[in-house]
């Protein structure tokens, strides 16, 4: 993939996740009071709600997308090399792919209330 | 009155001929484990330039100081260094605007030395012609005898580009190329500007291809200080933003 295509999502996910988050934290502050809306239940009760379980997909996605880019350019800048160059590439895809399945897992199993 | 005026100017600068102490950074990669300063004390009139302080010191006090220069106008770009801790060509800069009673002088940084204050400058030079900086068009002002005829608005959208000498003081101030040896550096990547916003010009989309790789032109994190430094006014921070612009859609 070319480096353009790769730095257009870069930015795209920021502008995304900045947005998005802003949503999230509007959420917290305004429906209820902040502590409120932390108590189990309530945190709960987001998750069910499916398309608020689905923004929060989303903010993990775009989040683990922009981080671990952020994470290979800084450590391809740090260090050169082919194979270091592709092991972090891989690597942070991996880890990418991991942590967007490990947190999907969590928004899936709460919002069918298998918790 | 001028006739005075030019007198008190001539006899004020023979009372404020100073000494200054050079400190030159000495080292030889052959047989050097590190680089030394060895210090030297010059005299200096108002338009003394470091460049003449250190051939100077080469002529009266130590022949073995090593040098790069030629045109001591600033136009050939070889006697780039690090002068007081910052990237500036020593024919270029007066002992008298540095304000400063000691004057370091070291080879510049990101390149690798040759020997004391001379650095190899083929990375840039590769990088340079990397970026195919010629005007690419297939037809030729020669062969169809026909001129490219410019506006001064489309000239005004490349020549300060035109003006880079390189020199190299750019790259030896990219906190990027510090880092990553593998960077194109603001020097080539300034040059593919100038030739893509060269309106002559037909080969935009070969040099952006190359531009556009891991260590291209993403890679600038815009600290500026490749423009803070250039001696010519060649602004290389504007024109790598504005080369992104064509890569990101925004210019065509």
């Amino acid at each position: 993939m070319r480096e353009s295509i790769i730095m257009k999502i870069h930015y795209g996910t920021a502008l995304g996740a900045v947005v998005l988050v802003a949503v999230h934290v509007l959420f917290r502050i305004t429906m209820m009071s902040y502590g409120d809306s932390l108590q189990y239940e309530n945190v709960i009760a987001n998750y069910k709600f499916v398309p608020y379980a689905i923004m929060l997909e989303l903010i993990l996605v775009l989040l683990s997308v922009h981080g671990f880019n952020g994470l290979r350019v800084i450590l391809i800048e740090l260090k050169q090399g082919k194979s270091y160059e592709k092991a972090v590439t891989y690597g942070c895809l991996a880890a990418m792919a991991i942590l967007i399945a490990y947190g999907s897992r969590t928004i899936l199993l709460t919002s069918m209330g298998m918790t | 009155m001028a006739n005075t005026q030019i007198a008190e100017e001539q006899s004020s600068s023979e009372v404020s001929s100073k000494t200054v102490t050079l400190k030159i950074a000495k080292f030889n990669p052959e047989h050097d484990s590190g680089t030394q300063f060895v210090d030297f004390k010059v005299q200096y009139e108002r338009w003394t330039t470091v460049l003449d302080a250190i051939l100077d010191v080469k002529e009266h006090l130590d022949h073995s100081v090593a040098v790069r220069y030629s045109c001591r106008q600033a136009s050939c770009g070889s006697c780039g260094m690090k002068i007081n801790g910052r990237p500036r060509l020593a024919c270029f800069t007066k002992i008298s605007e540095l304000d400063s009673d000691v004057i370091t002088v070291e080879p510049m940084n990101n390149y690798p030395i040759v020997r004391d204050l001379v650095v190899d400058l083929e990375g840039m030079f590769d990088t340079h012609k990397k970026m195919k900086p010629f005007i690419i068009n297939e037809d030729s002002e020669i062969t169809n005898t026909k001129e490219f005829l410019q506006t001064p608005e489309q000239i005004e959208e490349y020549i300060q580009f035109a003006n880079c000498i390189k020199c190299g003081l750019c790259n030896s101030a990219c906190p990027t190329m510090a880092t990553d040896s593998s960077f194109l550096g603001p020097q080539a990547l300034t040059q593919a500007y100038r030739y893509v916003a060269d309106n002559r010009d037909k080969g935009k989309n070969e040099r952006l291809k190359i531009i556009d790789e891991s260590h291209g032109i993403w890679r600038c994190h815009f600290a500026g200080s490749c423009s803070q430094v250039c001696p010519k006014g060649v602004d290389p921070a504007m024109g790598i933003q504005l080369l992104r612009g064509y890569l990101l859609g925004f210019r065509k």
